[in-house]
């Protein structure tokens, strides 16, 4: 069992793993309490669009991915401010014209499309060298990023307009968020794909917002769950031999369900505890 | 003496609707500014331009004499406390009462830099002057709306600014809620020597003190002078185009709208 961890691959696969699960779960924190979801799916179609006018062009599908998903959360916040929008309106603009320019993509692809539907579903299992310095670079860059700037994000994540009331530069804050997500998300589409890093996103911070109250433990339980998700679905992925991506993601599913189950949150006081504190 | 809040002619209009429309108004150090008028007169608008969340189509804004624009208005912001109409809270937003308060202190800590032993002495005596340490480890989303309002006061008050703009501070409290806000805001107004304006839907709830009062509508000011004089049944009736009784009282006055018939 143990000699698969000799293999390059799988070594790979593993650092990939721990890189993808901190950076997207963390950045999920930041999409999950400012109520953006589809975010990380409008990134994760960007970044297709990109990919495949990439291999249209003949240039690195991952460098017109990364191109295509910073332009696109370079637009999100500065449409949704000057529109007046809400943000998910403005996500789902971006969204639709991502949809259409990846469609439109597909349809030019001469012959088999292999190449540019790995960009969707992903393997975590064919990474390169190139890809896990890219991720590493992306995920300590998060990580500084989040420590250094944490009360910021803090007051951002808060409302808006009083981080921006307090003298804080509030709209360099969100709209550097945006970018980091679609920096995140063009970097893990190796891993888990375009569409399935939605889940990725989502699943840990979500699970992590059932548990505590306490911004700093949330983005830490966030990265452990991500993390978790990540080398749990690589595990079963290789034990049942089926792709790893549908796995991590069910794996995020179930972290999410059990959290939700075990949610002090979710608690109610009983009668007794009632009477009992109301002397 | 340089006014602290000068505004010239300013017009503000969000799309087709023009919020504020040529409005002057000129505020002393140390004033309590009571704003009044019906709905969609521009009284939020008013308070957000003087911390430059209002976007100006025309006019100019100076804050302690100097013209604000988008170069210097987070330095500005940093002395100017702002408790917004009622914010939604998610109830299970992952930051307690005292970060929020907190929150208060970041713009004066600036990027890059942590919060030291002054800016927790400063947040933990506006926690005790605004009466809330036993709600300090809540998660926000767990309070009532009297406790929030005060909590957000208290934020305001951790940026120890100069002014304070409150936008409806009583609005959907209890009685007993707003005769504690009412209290807080003439004490705290009166203590740290603000510059404060308040903005009131309900002319009942004015603070005692209250020097000044501005009357807007239709994006107008319409009345500007002593609260005394502003507190007349025919102007206030002319504001809010409807009859109003005022019923004098030992505490403050009563206001009410009548039926036209």
């Amino acid at each position: 069992m143990l000699e698969i961890l000799h293999y390059k691959f799988m070594q790979y696969a593993i650092l990939a793993s721990i890189l993808g699960g901190v950076s997207c779960s963390i950045i999920g924190v930041f999409v999950v309490t400012m109520e953006i979801p589809f975010l990380g799916v409008t990134m994760a179609h960007a970044a297709f669009a990109g990919g495949i006018f990439g291999l249209l062009l003949g240039i690195n599908p991952l460098i017109s991915a990364f191109m295509l998903c910073l332009l696109s959360s370079l637009l999100i916040g500065p449409i949704a401010d000057k529109a007046e929008f809400n943000p998910d309106t403005s996500i789902g603009i971006i969204f639709s014209i991502m949809m259409g320019v990846a469609f439109l993509g597909l349809a030019m692809i001469p012959g088999p499309k292999t190449e540019a539907l790995s960009l969707i579903w992903g393997s975590i299992l064919t990474i390169s060298k190139i890809d896990i310095i890219l991720m590493t670079i992306v995920c300590s860059i998060t990580i500084l990023l989040v420590v250094l700037f944490f009360k910021e994000i803090q007051a951002v994540i808060f409302h808006r307009e009083v981080a921006a009331s307090v003298g804080i530069p509030e709209r360099w804050i969100y709209y550097g968020l945006l970018f980091l997500s679609g920096a995140i998300v063009t970097t893990n589409l190796n891993t888990v794909g375009g569409l399935l890093i939605f889940s990725l996103l989502i699943n840990p911070a979500a699970a992590a917002y059932q548990l505590t109250y306490n911004l700093r433990t949330m983005f830490i339980l966030s990265g452990c769950f991500g993390v978790l998700s990540c080398f749990l679905g690589l595990f079963f992925s290789y034990i049942f031999n089926v792709p790893s991506g549908a796995v991590i993601i069910i794996t995020s599913s179930v972290i999410f369900a059990l959290t939700l189950l075990l949610s002090p949150k979710r608690k109610v006081k009983k009668v007794g505890q009632i009477n009992e504190s109301n002397g | 003496m340089p006014y602290i809040v000068d505004i010239r002619n300013v017009t503000v209009s969000y799309r087709e609707n023009v919020a504020l429309h040529n409005v002057s108004l000129s505020v002393e150090e140390g004033e309590l500014v009571a704003i009044a008028g019906p709905n969609g007169a521009g009284k939020t608008t008013l308070l957000t331009v003087i911390n430059g969340l209002g976007k100006l189509l025309s006019g100019v804004v100076k804050v302690f004499g100097i013209e604000v624009n988008q170069r210097n208005i987070n330095q500005l912001r940093k002395a100017i406390g702002y408790v917004p109409q009622k914010l939604n809270i998610d109830p299970r937003m992952p930051i307690t009462v005292r970060e929020v308060v907190m929150i208060g202190r970041y713009g004066k800590i600036g990027l890059l830099r942590k919060a030291n032993d002054n800016d927790k002495k400063v947040v933990d005596d506006v926690i005790d002057s605004v009466g809330i340490r036993h709600l300090l480890h809540r998660p926000i989303g767990h309070l009532s709306g009297g406790e929030l309002q005060k909590v957000h006061m208290a934020r305001a008050l951790a940026q120890e600014p100069k002014i304070l703009l409150l936008d409806e501070p009583t609005a959907n409290l209890d009685l007993s809620a707003q005769k504690s806000i009412l209290e807080l805001i003439e004490k705290i107004h009166w203590q740290k020597q603000l510059t404060t304006f308040v903005v009131m839907h309900e002319l009942t709830h004015l603070p005692q003190n209250c020097g000044r009062m501005i009357l807007m509508k239709n994006a107008k000011i319409v009345f500007q002078g002593e609260t005394q004089k502003a507190l007349s049944e025919n102007i206030l009736s002319e504001v809010y185009d409807c009859p109003v009784k005022l019923l004098k009282t030992d505490n403050g006055v009563i206001v009410r709208a009548l039926t036209n018939a």
